[in-house]
């Protein structure tokens, strides 16, 4: 998928990745690839400045959890600040594809 | 396994973050990169392969760089630990010691509601005290520009601030240039009838330029004019406003409706506001003309007129008494007779007004300080044994690099916090005292009705406990500060830090010597109460019953008339089952009003005024000195025969027997009361203390003469009825025979009301209500300072003990008794409550001079007092120790030496 693509839906993924469950980067990074059956793939170097981005806006909140037997970890949850763009973003997102399927929909029909 | 984090940190070193930034990310990353690289080889990928896609991804190196450095070029970086960063705003972060002061004080409820109690008694106690100063002396009167006022009195050589005669009065107001507007005003009682029962109600005359002085308006229509005041006109009346609101139900149209005063009706021309206190007694207000007396229009006669006076605005108040004392020196000229020996004086009124209590507020507000600086000690005590808990945290942040004074501030900030809970406390609580202090006061406390809690109280207790918050906390924040970090952090929790313990000792030293003076104090004043109720007041207190009578209305118009009512109500009276005896005066002995006459000795004219003297007068009814049971020394007391139809008479007292006539038999000699006339002496009774237990040996006249009430002439016979008083002996306690009293008063036209009634030995109370009321809450504030210091000394005896558990444990390891034991700590308490109790005393023996006035019968440096005080200030002390000490002996030797 072109890059450009990417960027727009970035902050988005991310988002609504951690709107239920708190999640660490590697998770974060794991999931859209696997969700998207390989279509979309962050490295690190991505990612994680974007993760930081959202934390300094304050829309997501980074904590460190020590569980038992591992290293700790830093875990990404969602503010509350953080869920009212979530949700102004997927509303956006939606439209913004109803839109696309419109235009693009009607000359097949 | 690579070393991720230093190759992560390597590349994040060109974007100069701060150490701890830095580390974050590198643990993430890190954390990051390994996950990938075991995920890679779990799939097959070789070590090298996995190690090649790992570094690609993660580490790539422009990527990460460029996306990084948009992100945390601007950051700043948090201070990490309370108190690093922020240097040189003072303000800076009292946000944050103020969170972590509620903190920590919620951590530790116990200790912060101990020390919020503590302050609130010491604040609550100060905010009562203060709200009655404040009311009481501070605030201005309730009158338009209130310090131009002043009241205006004549002077004699037996009195400094007396009465005025009305003549005077009316000449004062017209000669004058000093003031723009002087009134007088005289109390009196009036009997209301025609509306249902009888009714003595209080009021006053006044002239109609009396509220205009004041700058008083009415609340309804409107104030005397000075057609109203004038001899031979209708009569008006004004209303108090608590009178119109209980009586007529706050009726609006009140005015124009007619009261029947005396036995005269009167219209209602208006409502006097609230605020108007004047008098705290009087309900109605006549104008003065309508006194219908012949005492109003002589210059001899100083009818209980009070004269206030309003200061013209460029007046001060030396140039108008200048002028006062010229006008009376012309008067003494013209009316040598009278006035040849009188001046004028003229006071501010509210020094006037409130002068008296002064002293004792100022005393009180020296008591109350002391209560609240033993709380101070105590909290400043238990914030002290706190810190040293708390050694190894501020160690941590000094070492940490928080300053020395934002360590200082943090303390400050707790301390203040706990004296800030203790304000809101104290805040009901000085309510509530309040309520409690003036239903204890003595009922002449001046403007009571104005105490209250206002603006200026609360700012008083707000200021009070930021104050007392940084006192409390000053010591163990500047102990805290000189703490070397290295060392407490070595040492663990325990330790010894002899700076503190010194502090304590002083501490409690000074809470136990200002214990030590307020039980002095209040000692002292057990002690004069206790005296003088010990002072034989000259007559059998017990079992008297007195009261304030009025004749019929109906009778009024005729002496003769008057005085048959009288005789036959006290005739009714003693004829009630139980009464023993019954007698009517126009004097009540220790009551508050006085009256004097002025004679000479025997039946010549009226000599120049130097050459007379005045005594103590009391008209009374033949079984006056029955009812007493005042002893005669000498003739014959008063009977019913001595009446108009025979030779005019009189008992005189011993002090009057031994100061006009020494060495000689004063029965059958003549003297000539003014304006009554001679008088012959036929009988000496004992002295009765008309002006107090404690101060009648002091007053210049104290010579008592006693008149018969049936020889009183008709010309004052109207006016010497509207306040006689009805004494009676009874049989038990007296105010159970008030019911029949009553209805025997009432008589056959039901129409003759009794009031003011009081059993003898309530108005002996009375007469020590001030000193009592001092005695009450000085025993209060030295219970409440006995009981902190008693909790300081335990506070830190139990401290002190627990600190010496090892030393303990050895000495009884080594055979020492538990007795030696208990000696051991009883000696260190005791020390320091001793050291307290010996500095207490001295000052106390310097400091109760101040309560000078209020004493009887014992000095300051009262040996007895001090012996008591010492005792109960030892028995306390030693209770505080003995709960610690009984708990050093059951130290277990083994266990104490194995926590070593």
């Amino acid at each position: 998928m072109s890059p450009e693509w990417k960027k727009g839906s970035a902050e988005l993924l991310l988002l609504s990745l951690i709107e239920s469950v708190p999640r660490h980067g590697y998770e974060i990074g794991k999931l859209i690839e696997q969700r998207s059956q390989g279509a979309l793939r962050f490295h690190a170097a991505s990612l994680y400045p974007l993760l930081y981005r959202l934390e300094k806006r304050g829309w997501v909140q980074g904590k460190w959890v020590e569980k038992a037997g591992q290293r700790r970890r830093r875990y990404y949850n969602l503010t509350a600040q953080g869920r009212k763009v979530l949700a102004a973003q997927r509303k956006g997102w939606e439209s913004f594809v109803l839109a696309i399927s419109r235009v693009t929909g009607a000359e097949n029909a | 396994m690579p070393e991720w984090k230093e190759l992560i940190r390597r590349q994040l070193a060109e974007l100069h973050l701060t150490p701890e930034r830095e580390a974050e990310i590198a643990e993430e990353l890190a954390q990051h990169a390994e996950d990938r690289y075991k995920e890679l080889k779990l799939s097959g990928v070789s070590d090298a392969e996995a190690l090649r896609l790992t570094l690609n991804e993660v580490l790539d190196e422009k990527a990460m760089a460029s996306g990084l450095r948009d992100v945390e070029r601007t950051d700043v970086p948090e201070p990490v630990v309370l108190g690093a960063g922020a240097r040189g705003h003072f303000l800076s972060g009292v946000g944050q010691d103020l969170r972590y002061g509620i903190r920590t004080l919620r951590q530790n409820v116990g200790f912060s509601a101990l020390a919020i109690l503590a302050l609130a008694l010491g604040i609550g106690a100060n905010t009562a005290i203060f709200s009655v100063v404040n009311g009481v002396l501070l605030q201005p009167l309730a009158y338009p520009d209130s310090t131009r006022l002043v009241n205006i009195y004549e002077t004699g050589p037996d009195f400094s601030r007396g009465s005025v005669a009305y003549p005077n009065y009316l000449d004062w107001r017209r000669e004058n240039h000093s003031f723009s507007e002087m009134g007088a005003y005289r109390s009196d009682d009036f009997n209301l009838t025609g509306s249902g029962r009888p009714e003595q109600v209080s009021g006053g005359y006044v002239t109609a330029s009396l509220l205009p002085a004041l700058g008083v308006k009415p609340l309804l229509g409107h104030s005397f004019r000075p057609e109203d005041d004038r001899q031979g006109t209708g009569c008006t009346v004004m209303l108090s406003y608590s009178f119109w609101q209980g009586r007529f139900g706050a009726e609006r149209n009140i005015l124009g409706k007619t009261l029947t005063l005396n036995a005269r009706n009167c219209v209602v021309i208006g409502v006097l506001p609230a605020s108007f206190q004047f008098s705290q007694t009087a309900q109605v207000y006549l104008p003065i003309e309508q006194l219908a007396s012949a005492t109003l229009r002589t210059r001899d006669s100083h009818p209980g007129l009070r004269v206030v006076g309003r200061l013209r605005p460029a007046v001060n108040i030396q140039s108008a008494r200048g002028e006062m004392e010229a006008i009376a020196k012309a008067l003494a000229q013209q009316y040598p007779a009278t006035n040849a020996l009188n001046s004028a004086a003229v006071v501010p009124m509210k020094d006037d007004t409130v002068g008296n209590v002064r002293p004792v507020l100022l005393l009180l507000v020296g008591a109350v300080t002391f209560v609240l600086i033993i709380a101070c000690a105590n909290v400043a005590n238990l914030l002290l044994a706190r810190s040293t808990a708390r050694k190894r945290e501020f160690a941590i942040r000094a070492a940490l690099g928080a300053e020395g004074w934002r360590v200082v501030r943090q303390l400050l900030t707790e301390s203040v916090l706990l004296s800030l809970g203790g304000a809101a406390v104290g805040l009901p609580l000085a309510k509530w005292g309040t309520t409690l202090l003036l239903a204890a006061a003595p009922g002449n406390l001046p403007r009571s009705g104005e105490v209250g809690i206002d603006m200026y109280v609360l700012l008083f207790t707000l200021i009070v406990s930021l104050v007392t918050g940084i006192l409390c906390g000053l010591a163990p924040a500047l102990h805290i500060a000189k703490i070397n970090p290295q060392e407490s952090l070595k040492e663990g929790t325990r330790g010894a830090g002899g700076g503190r313990h010194r502090i304590e000792g002083i501490f409690v030293a000074l809470e136990t010597c200002l214990a030590v003076i307020l039980l002095a104090g209040s000692a002292l004043m057990i002690q004069s109460v206790w005296r003088l109720w010990q002072v034989n007041p000259g007559f059998t207190v017990s079992n008297i019953l007195t009261m304030q009578v009025a004749v019929s209305p109906k009778v009024m118009a005729s002496p003769l008339g008057i005085r048959t009512a009288l005789q036959q109500l006290v005739q009714r009276v003693e004829m009630l089952p139980g009464v023993q005896a019954a007698a009517l005066t126009s004097l009540l002995p220790l009551g508050e009003s006085d009256s004097e006459i002025a004679f000479w000795l025997g039946n010549g004219p009226q000599p120049a005024p130097e050459q007379m003297k005045s005594v103590v007068f009391y008209v009374v009814s033949p079984d006056y000195p029955a009812v007493m049971q005042i002893p005669l020394l000498r003739g014959r007391v008063l009977t019913e025969h001595d009446d108009l139809s025979s030779t005019p008479v009189a008992l005189i007292d011993d002090v009057m027997a031994r100061q006009i006539f020494p060495g000689v038999d004063p029965i059958g000699r003549q003297i000539t009361l003014i304006a009554l006339g001679t008088v012959q002496i036929v009988g000496v009774v004992g002295h009765v203390k008309q002006w107090g237990l404690d101060s009648d040996d002091r007053n210049k006249i104290r010579s008592q003469v006693y008149f018969p009430l049936l020889q009183v002439p008709d010309k004052f016979m109207s006016d010497g009825v509207t306040s006689l008083t009805l004494m009676l002996r009874s049989k038990g306690e007296p105010l159970s025979f008030l019911p029949s009293v009553r209805a025997a008063v009432a008589g056959p036209t039901d129409d003759q009301p009794v009031y003011a009634v009081r059993a003898m030995k309530d108005v002996i109370a009375g007469s020590l209500a001030g000193r009592r009321f001092m005695m009450l809450v000085l025993i209060v504030f030295a219970s409440v300072a006995l009981l902190l210091a008693a909790v300081g000394i335990y506070g830190v005896m139990s401290y002190a003990v627990t600190r010496r558990t090892n030393e303990l444990g050895v000495r009884s390891a080594l055979g020492a008794s538990h007795w030696q034991i208990v000696g051991l700590v009883l000696r260190q308490g005791m020390g320091l409550a001793g050291v307290g109790l010996i500095v207490g005393l001295t000052a106390s023996v310097m400091l109760t001079r101040f309560m000078g006035s209020l004493l009887y019968g014992v000095g300051a440096g009262d040996p007895l007092t001090l012996l008591a005080v010492t005792l109960v200030l030892g028995v306390v002390a030693m209770l505080a120790c003995v709960l610690p000490a009984r708990r050093a002996t059951a130290v277990d030797p083994v266990i104490a030496l194995r926590s070593e």
